[in-house]
């Protein structure tokens, strides 16, 4: 077996190290104002956050909550992009709101680089994995990518109503990232299993939560040792070669990068998959467009992005300050919603409205400023392909039932059951 | 007309080279890049003013000549 001593044989030796950090108490239940109390985790802003998002932006555009131990949530572009670009003020030691503050001295690494790192040492996790995410690198995962489309759409035959969030959406951004991470393809059942502790479970006893990422650190670290044993030309091995600063990584950085590789092209991907397919089952004439149009499909779906962002990522306030009109304590959290900057009538004409031939749309889906979402030129490859074949083979379709859809809780927004009447 | 990339706000979101690729490339870790010396050709205007429209950074600048 080869050994390299950064990883542990024992996967415990990683997971009982004590934890430190700040727990605030889980407050949970109806909200009673969105203004004061907001919380992206009650079931009315899953059903439907866009007109809570639109309200606040009008009569309280930096709305606060004492939930999560204190956190606020900006909706108007302006000031969302503000925070985006404000690394100083604004930290990304944490970017999932938690009932758990890490402590300070984690910064500027954090858990999973780069996305948990601040300047300057973002900067340099993110030149490493740069060159693997470019559109001319990840244009080679797209023929195996269209394969494995149709043979999903294959699996459909037959049936009259299927399930396009359970049956198509979810597997092709599991099954793209396992192939580029070098995991066993059929070990994809867990990875939702881990994207859900780690983006789902938060209002969980801090006891279970910590369970769910030992496992998570147990798989990864099986991963390592397996890439050690037999390094191949993918992106687990390209990380345990990897040097910064004339070292190796160090473990975390390994195992960190690993992870969010994992976690945030799944759920993610998977989420704007699925949208896309909910507004085309409930709008027949911008589908029969599409069918007739595929040409139209890299401007639509730029628009499905911006009306449907995924995506809310979070900050972590640095120091006690006074901001656009509202004191922001140390540590209290941003809940930093691309979604709601996306629907912002000054960026935006007829914001609430999906003009599939939007020309001009300049959104803020993957982000802005030095933590642009990585993998966005992975995720359009994928969005793109994922809808032409449904297009090309399921030209007709409509919801079943359309108080039957479900979504996804949290931060990342998306149907996670959508039953279509196909044929 | 030209188009110029300020690689101060340039993030790599790719807007430019999808909507023109005759006018802009990707460098290797896929920062937009300028192709040429950035002179949109006669019928190319309406490309460069889209990628500056779209790019999320405000990265892509119009010059116009003169
Ligand atoms: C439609 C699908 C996706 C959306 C909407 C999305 C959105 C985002 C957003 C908004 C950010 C910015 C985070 C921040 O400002 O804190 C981000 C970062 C990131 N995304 Fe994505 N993402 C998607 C798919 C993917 C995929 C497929 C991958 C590939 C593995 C990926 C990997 C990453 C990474 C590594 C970062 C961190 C970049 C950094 O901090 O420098 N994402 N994503
Ligand atoms: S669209 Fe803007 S940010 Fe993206 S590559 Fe082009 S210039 Fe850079």
């Amino acid at each position: 077996m080869a050994v390299d001593e950064r990883f542990p044989q024992d996967p415990r030796d990683v997971a009982e190290e004590a934890e430190a950090g700040v727990r605030n108490e889980i407050i949970t239940g109806p909200v009673s104002d969105w203004a004061t109390d907001f919380s992206h985790l009650e079931p009315e802003w899953s059903a439907d956050p866009y007109p809570i998002q639109d309200d606040l932006r009008q009569r309280c555009p930096i709305a606060h909550t004492e939930r999560f131990g204190g956190a606020w949530l900006p909706t108007r572009y302006k000031d969302v992009s503000a925070i985006a670009y404000d690394t100083e003020r604004f930290s990304s030691r944490q970017i999932i709101v938690s009932n758990f503050r890490s402590p300070r001295d984690i910064a500027p690494v954090g858990e999973a680089p780069p996305i948990s790192s601040d300047p300057p040492f973002h900067h340099d996790a993110r030149k490493l994995l740069l060159g693997g995410f470019t559109k001319k690198e990840v244009a080679k995962q797209e023929p195996a990518t269209r394969a494995f489309c149709h043979a999903l759409v294959d699996e459909l035959a037959g049936r009259d109503v299927v399930d396009a969030a359970r049956d198509y959406a979810q597997h092709i951004p599991v099954r793209v990232i396992a192939n580029m991470l070098g995991f066993p393809e059929e070990d994809g059942p867990q990875f939702r299993v881990f994207v859900e502790d780690v983006l789902e479970g938060i209002n969980r006893q801090p006891e279970e939560r910590q369970e769910a990422f030992a496992r998570l650190d147990a798989y990864l670290l099986a991963q390592v040792h397996d890439h050690l044993d037999n390094p191949r030309d993918d992106l687990t091995s390209f990380l345990i070669d990897a040097e910064l600063y004339g070292s190796k990584l160090p473990p975390n950085v390994v195992t960190g990068a690993m992870a969010l590789l994992l976690i945030a092209g799944i759920d993610t991907t998977w989420s704007a998959i699925g949208s896309s397919l909910w507004h085309l089952a409930k709008t027949p004439a911008d589908r029969e467009r599409l069918v007739a149009e595929p040409g139209l499909l890299p401007t639509a779906m730029e628009e499905f992005l911006r009306v449907y962002a995924p995506v809310t990522m979070a900050r972590l306030v640095r120091d006690d300050m006074h901001w656009r009109g509202v004191d922001m304590k140390a540590d209290d959290w941003i809940l930093l919603s691309f979604p709601a900057a996306n629907r912002d009538p000054a960026q935006f004409d007829r914001p609430g409205e999906v003009v599939i031939d939007r020309e001009v749309n300049r959104h803020a889906a993957f982000g802005l400023g030095i933590h642009r979402c990585l993998g966005s030129h992975l995720a359009r490859m994928e969005l793109r392909v994922a809808l032409e074949v449904w297009l090309e083979r399921v030209p007709s379709f409509t919801l079943d039932n359309p108080a039957a859809v479900t979504w996804s809780s949290g931060q990342i927004r998306g149907p996670r059951s959508l039953p279509l009447r196909i044929g | 007309m030209k188009v110029q990339i300020n690689p101060e706000l340039c993030q790599g979101h790719g807007r430019c080279y999808d909507l023109a690729p005759g006018l802009f490339g990707a460098d290797d870790e896929g920062y937009g890049q300028v192709l040429g010396d950035g002179t949109v050709p006669p019928g190319a205007g309406h490309d460069a003013e889209l990628a500056a429209a779209n790019c999320p950074e405000q990265a892509v600048e119009l010059l116009e000549e003169g």
